[in-house]
């Protein structure tokens, strides 16, 4: 994740390299024009990338100026009139706005609390086994998930939790407990995404923590055996700090991405009976903008949810580089 | 003699022993009981993740009156293939498959020459500008325009309802070009570029006969993410395309596994009874039968992207 930050110079690079490099390839114009000359094959190839991104890209980024007009298929984006801050007083003022605003926070922040602390329990658990088979077929199976797709994997839910045919309901059924109707009761909706999301994302979460568990120095961890600590006291106190840059930046990702949560999953899960819960801003945009047409209207609350989002992330890496020093852009 | 060597031997054997233990840290009890709770988490776990997979599994070579009537649990019941004869029998499924399949292998040579070749200049150092465009670049991973300014764009471009609309509007993600980049800076030494540079090698030369070939494992890795988000993808399709003959496998699904499209209409009452079952039958058998190219490649593929993921987390 910090990669977001390799712009600094590379490791093992000796200063006299660099000054030699500094002198050589002078920033600025002078700099670029002789870089130029010297790589123009280079340049060339990213020119049909670089066009990618500018059109898909950075052309929506312009295209969501149309939060602020009326949009007119003739008269197009730009030749289509201003209406000022209209389109967002409508949504704001609009009776599904709180509802809208509910469910994303509260479904995200159910995900984050639910997901985040499995995958480290289980990525601790993992590493306390030695190799084995058994270690390894654990994290097999969990991986196994990820590569599921999300319409498997909400329909596999469907079945399982089906009030005729589930597998939950026989259970249930079993204890003489009656069918329920999971995904008819606005009230279950909420759980059956977190959970079937954690089911299919905690093996490959685990992973990233796995890899900086491995990093510890093992020196660490003989120190603290030789002081008399248990598995438990090892694990609070050199594991837990020890990964803790890694779930840190995981964190604030994960925070920062709270209003973007999945339009897929919400979408196929949703149905006319859980909709109070289940519609999210991402499903109302998509479907106030392309089933309704109201192109200006979904760009506005598009617009409101990215900016929100992007608040968000600044806020909390802020945050969580005052208390624990670590951030993106560390 | 005898007796005293005989004597001493194990004596001195029992103080090795208990100096060896002595030296050895002890593991607490409490350590041991704490091992066990692990090996239990791990069980309940690995459990909670292969039962569904299981169950999904079972009942998809089951009978169709086994499934409906929920007789079966982990293993199959009344072993039998209907499910899958109904799946290859349906034209729709069939055109899902190729299509899909069409999609996954074009769009991933796509996606991944894009990638590389933004992805290559950029981990060059001695390239002025990078820092500006990687910059931009990364900005698009926090910011979007949204959904209908970029619905727009595809729109405008004359791709709505073509097969180049699943290709082109998701050819490059950022994660893959920090990952080749990252890979590219790490794996290919620059005195390896000034080498060939003296031997009169120009940029393209070395990246086609030098950087690729040394760079597979990252490039099959990059190439199986973009083909798996290509495979397992609906969303695109289901706003950009509207003709049924185009769209991937897992519009499809979604069609007849949620939305419960199930044609014909029939006269008979028992023989809407034995469509329902077998349609009932007919999802198991197709949950399989999607999630199997994927599935197959994971063991071969696990360890590599594995390695990719952390390419791409751990600072490099």
């Amino acid at each position: 994740m910090a990669t977001l930050t390799t712009v600094r110079p590379p490791a093992g690079e000796t200063p006299a390299r660099r000054t030699r490099r500094r002198r050589r390839e002078r920033p600025g114009v002078q700099g670029l024009r002789r870089s130029l000359r010297r790589h123009w094959t280079l340049y060339l190839l990213m020119v049909v990338p670089l066009l990618w991104f500018a059109v898909f890209k950075y052309i929506p980024m312009s295209n969501a100026v149309l939060a602020f007009k009326s949009y007119n298929v003739i008269k197009g984006i730009w030749g289509s009139p201003w209406v000022g801050w209209q389109n967002f007083d409508l949504f704001f003022h609009n009776p599904v706005f709180w509802t809208l605003v509910k469910n994303t926070f509260v479904l995200s922040l159910y995900t984050v609390a639910a997901s985040f602390p499995i995958a480290i329990v289980l990525a601790l658990a993992l590493n306390e086994v030695r190799n084995g088979v058994f270690k390894r077929t654990v994290q097999m199976v969990t991986y196994a998930p990820y590569f599921i797709s999300t319409v498997v994997v909400v329909s596999m839910t469907i079945l399982v939790l089906s009030p005729r045919l589930g597998i939950v309901n026989e259970g249930l059924g079993f204890f003489g407990v009656p069918a329920i109707d999971f995904l008819g009761n606005p009230d279950y909706f909420r759980h059956i995404y977190v959970w079937s999301d954690v089911w299919q994302t905690t093996g490959y979460s685990a992973v990233i923590y796995l890899a900086a568990l491995a990093g510890i120095d093992p020196a660490l961890h003989e120190a603290a055996r030789v002081d008399g600590a248990s598995r438990l006291r090892r694990i609070l106190h050199v594991d837990l700090p020890g990964i803790m840059p890694t779930a840190v930046i995981i964190l604030v990702l994960a925070v920062g991405n709270i209003m973007a949560i999945g339009f897929e999953k919400a979408f196929l899960l949703q149905n006319p009976l859980n909709l109070s819960q289940s519609e999210i801003i991402a499903t109302y945009v998509y479907k106030t903008g392309l089933l309704n047409a109201d192109f200006s209207g979904a760009t506005a609350v598009g617009l409101f949810n990215s900016v929100i989002n992007l608040a968000l992330l600044l806020i909390v890496n802020v945050i969580a580089k005052r208390v624990t020093g670590n951030g993106l852009w560390s | 003699m005898t007796t005293l060597t005989e004597t001493t031997t194990p004596a001195s054997k029992r103080l090795e022993r208990r100096a060896a233990r002595a030296r050895r840290i002890r593991e607490p009890r409490t350590d041991r009981i704490f091992l066990f709770c692990v090996y239990l988490l791990l069980g309940v776990f690995l459990l909670v993740v292969l039962l569904p997979l299981l169950y999904i599994v079972a009942s998809s070579f089951s009978s169709p009156e086994a499934v409906s009537s929920g007789r079966v649990l982990f293993w199959p019941v009344d072993f039998s293939l209907r499910g899958y004869h109904a799946v290859f029998e349906n034209p729709q499924i069939i055109q899902g498959y190729l299509n899909s399949l069409f999609y996954t292998v074009v769009g991933t040579i796509v996606s991944v020459t894009m990638t590389i070749a933004i992805a290559y200049p950029l981990s060059r150092r001695t390239l002025v500008g990078r820092n500006v465009v990687m910059t931009l670049i990364l900005f698009t991973m926090l910011f979007t325009g949204g959904l209908i300014p970029t619905y727009l764009v595809v729109q405008s471009a004359g791709l709505l309802d073509t097969r180049w609309a699943l290709i082109i509007p998701q050819a490059i993600g950022v994660w893959q070009v920090i990952i080749a980049r990252t890979y590219f800076r790490t794996a290919i030494p620059e005195e390896l570029v000034e080498a060939s540079q003296l031997d009169g090698c120009g940029d393209l030369r070395f990246l086609w006969s030098v950087v690729i070939p040394l760079a597979k494992p990252m490039i099959a890795v990059v190439a199986l993410m973009y083909a798996i988000m290509q495979w397992n993808s609906y969303f695109d399709a289901l706003i950009y395309l509207k003709n049924p003959d185009l769209f991937p496998l897992q519009l499809v699904l979604r069609n007849i596994l949620i939305l419960n499209t199930t044609g014909g209409g029939a006269v008979d009452a028992s023989v809407v009874i034995q469509r329902q079952q077998l349609a009932d039958l007919l999802k198991y058998s197709l949950i399989v039968v999607a999630s199997v190219p994927v599935l197959l490649i994971y063991p071969f593929v696990a360890r590599y992207f594995t390695k990719g993921i952390l390419i791409g987390a751990v600072k490099g």
